[in-house]
């Protein structure tokens, strides 16, 4: 007989009690971001007035000013960390066998398990030490650097499943190691890249606890902003913002996954 | 006239792992030179060696008289058929046979002309814009086939390129690679563990076993004076006999089998009265006989018969330490009725044991 967790008493009651406690309250925020009230629990009818006051309202200037610092950080620190995420993932899985390679792997994917308060708190005082100013380039060095594990997981997965003789291929057929990797590595690699650039991406955006350590005075990100005005009481215009931005998310992951179908859908048919 | 391919003293080693152990021997200008051996033995390893997949550990390679060692796989003028293929998953028919004229620097023109060309050659005129994925087996290979021939290569390297492919398309596909060696005149080295692929399609063939080459020569010799033991049970099937020399006359020499049988047989070299080896008898170079043939027979007890269609194999008891097995050819009209138990004749064709000294 096969196990099947479906015959298991409680599990229906379970697996409701998660899905209630992990939906209900974004379902909450998304109903009442459409509350005509002022207040964020009494019901008064369906308005966008919140959305309109999120881009012209009192805090406007100051949502706008932190969304653009948020997506261009992300995207920088997107493209710098996925760029060095690959190449460190090409020298893991195809450099061979080297000494310390288990340690290299450790080091590089130790970030996710250190509890984030511990990394902010350290580069801080790593920022402090060397003087450097804090601002949106410190942000954009911290986020960089936490997002690379982020980055390389994917890609080095999707790295793992490639053959090596497609390189061996393109190299046979006078392709050098540049141009192997343009033209055959990359392309084949692409969706990993690009699963693991989203990553990234949406890991800054979303970052608030390393954020809130070194931005210095003056410069906010979403997050730190969101925050700053909810220590002031909640006003539905936060949550007309954070919906926004978790339709953004929602829109981000499902790009991912379209992107990584398509990659499986380039996997050949061996014929056999 | 050099030769395409000179391998001298090829060494190869794995951590403390021997794959190849002093291979040496020439591959001639558009020669079909097959490499065959068992599962293990380095054919792969030998062929990634030339393609400069891998580097030697030691000896050297020359190619049309120069020497490779040293250059990268993308500055040898050698082209390789994957076993599995590798054709990229993320271009068409068209632009993977482009691939290496494109890498070459072909002027746009040349290389069209060429993809058209190798299209034609291989008969894929209606899949140049299909992705890999979307293609058979068959068809798969043939793609790979003209990738990897398309920039002319000085030497094409094919591993196993068959063995993916069901019964029928691997029949057809061996006079295919046959017709286009001919005519482009590329010299082939082609890795199989098929013995059947090899002795049809090769000018010569390379038995190898353990990293060592232990024969190399044309399918017929190869098949008919084997060099030792291990080649004469490879390649196609043999009964295999120990057996002491009782008397040797040039060439020909008397041997005892275990029973005190003796038979005449060709030495593979030099032997001497007293010395022991194995004699190789082909099952479709006895005859079985009711009655006693003229010549040289040994008498013995029929046993278990296999038909096989064209053929029919026999079993035949010679003695208590000795049986053999013989293959007929099945004649319209069955004049030799033979059955379990029978007493029969068993008659070498004049010239066909081989006497494999030890
Ligand atoms: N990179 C490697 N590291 C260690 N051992 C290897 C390596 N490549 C090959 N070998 C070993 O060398 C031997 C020869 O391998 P090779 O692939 O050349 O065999 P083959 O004759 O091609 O066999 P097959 O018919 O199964 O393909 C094998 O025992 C194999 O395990
Ligand atoms: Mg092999």
């Amino acid at each position: 007989m096969t196990f099947d967790v479906r015959r298991y008493r409680g599990f229906f009651g379970l697996t409701m009690l998660c899905l209630f406690i992990l939906y209900v309250p974004l379902l909450v925020v998304m109903v009442y971001s459409f509350n005509d009230s002022r207040s964020i629990t009494n019901w008064e009818g369906v308005s966008l007035r919140w959305y309109v006051d999120v881009f012209t309202g009192p805090e406007s200037e100051k949502f706008k000013q932190a969304a653009w610092n948020s997506l261009t950080i992300a995207l920088s620190a997107a493209i710098v960390s996925t760029t060095i995420a690959t190449a460190a993932a090409i020298g893991m899985v195809r450099g061979g066998a080297f000494r310390g390679k288990s340690a290299t792997f450790a080091l590089i994917s130790l970030p996710i398990m250190v509890p984030e308060i511990v990394t902010a708190v350290a580069t801080l005082i790593f920022f402090s030490t060397i003087a450097f100013p804090l601002g949106t380039l410190s942000i954009l060095v911290a986020h960089i650097v936490f997002c690379i594990p982020f980055a390389y997981l994917p890609i080095s997965a999707r790295l793992q499943g490639i053959e090596a003789s497609y390189e061996e291929a393109a190299q046979d057929l006078y392709a050098g190691r540049w141009a192997t990797f343009r033209h055959v590595l990359f392309p084949i690699m692409g969706p990993g890249i690009m699963s693991g650039f989203l990553l990234a991406f949406i890991i800054s955006l979303d970052d608030f606890i390393i954020t809130n350590f070194v931005k210095g005075a003056g410069v906010e990100t979403l997050p730190t902003a969101i925050f700053g005005s909810v220590k002031q009481g909640i006003q539905p215009n936060i949550m007309a913002l954070s919906t926004l931005l978790l339709l953004f998310s929602i829109a981000l992951v499902t790009l991912s996954y379209f992107i990584g179908k398509r990659g499986e859908a380039l996997q050949p048919d061996r014929g056999d | 006239m050099t030769a395409a391919i000179s391998l001298r003293d090829v060494r190869k080693t794995f951590g403390d792992f021997t794959a190849l152990k002093a291979v040496s021997f020439d591959i001639a200008d558009n020669e079909f030179f097959t490499l065959l051996g068992p599962s293990g033995c380095g054919k792969t390893t030998l062929l990634r060696l030339i393609a400069g997949f891998e580097g030697t550990t030691g000896g050297t390679i020359h190619l049309y008289g120069q020497e490779i060692e040293g250059l990268p796989p993308d500055r040898r003028p050698v082209n390789t058929v994957f076993q599995n293929y590798a054709l990229f998953p993320h271009m068409t028919v068209q632009e993977n046979i482009a691939f290496g004229l494109q890498m070459l620097k072909w002027p746009r023109a040349d290389i069209a002309a060429r993809v058209a060309e190798m299209v034609a050659m291989v008969r894929l005129g209606d899949f140049v814009h299909r992705k890999p994925a979307q293609m058979s087996g068959g068809q798969q290979q043939r793609v790979a086939l003209a990738r990897a021939m398309a920039p002319r290569p000085k030497v094409l390297l094919l591993d196993e390129p068959l063995s993916a492919l069901d019964l029928k398309l691997r029949q057809e596909m061996r006079s295919e690679l046959k017709r286009l060696q001919r005519e482009t005149g590329i010299t082939f080295i082609f890795v199989t563990h098929d013995q059947e692929e090899a002795l049809s399609m090769s000018d010569r063939i390379a038995v190898m076993s353990a990293g060592e080459v232990q024969q190399i020569g044309r399918p017929s010799e190869i098949y008919e004076h084997p060099a030792n033991r291990f080649v004469a049970d490879f390649i196609g099937e043999t009964n295999l006999i120990d057996a002491t020399v009782e008397a040797v006359e040039g060439q020909i020499v008397t041997c005892r089998l275990p029973d005190g049988e003796t038979v005449h047989a060709l030495a593979n070299r030099a032997a001497s009265k007293g010395q022991s080896g194995t004699l190789s008898i082909r099952p479709e170079r006895l005859t079985i006989t009711r009655d006693p043939p003229p010549g040289e027979s040994l008498k013995g007890v029929l046993g278990a018969s296999t038909y096989l269609g064209t053929d029919t194999h026999y079993e035949v008891r010679l003695g208590p330490n000795l049986s053999l097995t013989a293959r007929m050819q099945n004649a319209e009209d069955a004049a030799l009725r033979l059955d379990e138990g029978d007493p029969v004749h068993v008659s070498i064709v004049a010239g066909a044991a081989r006497f494999l000294v030890t």
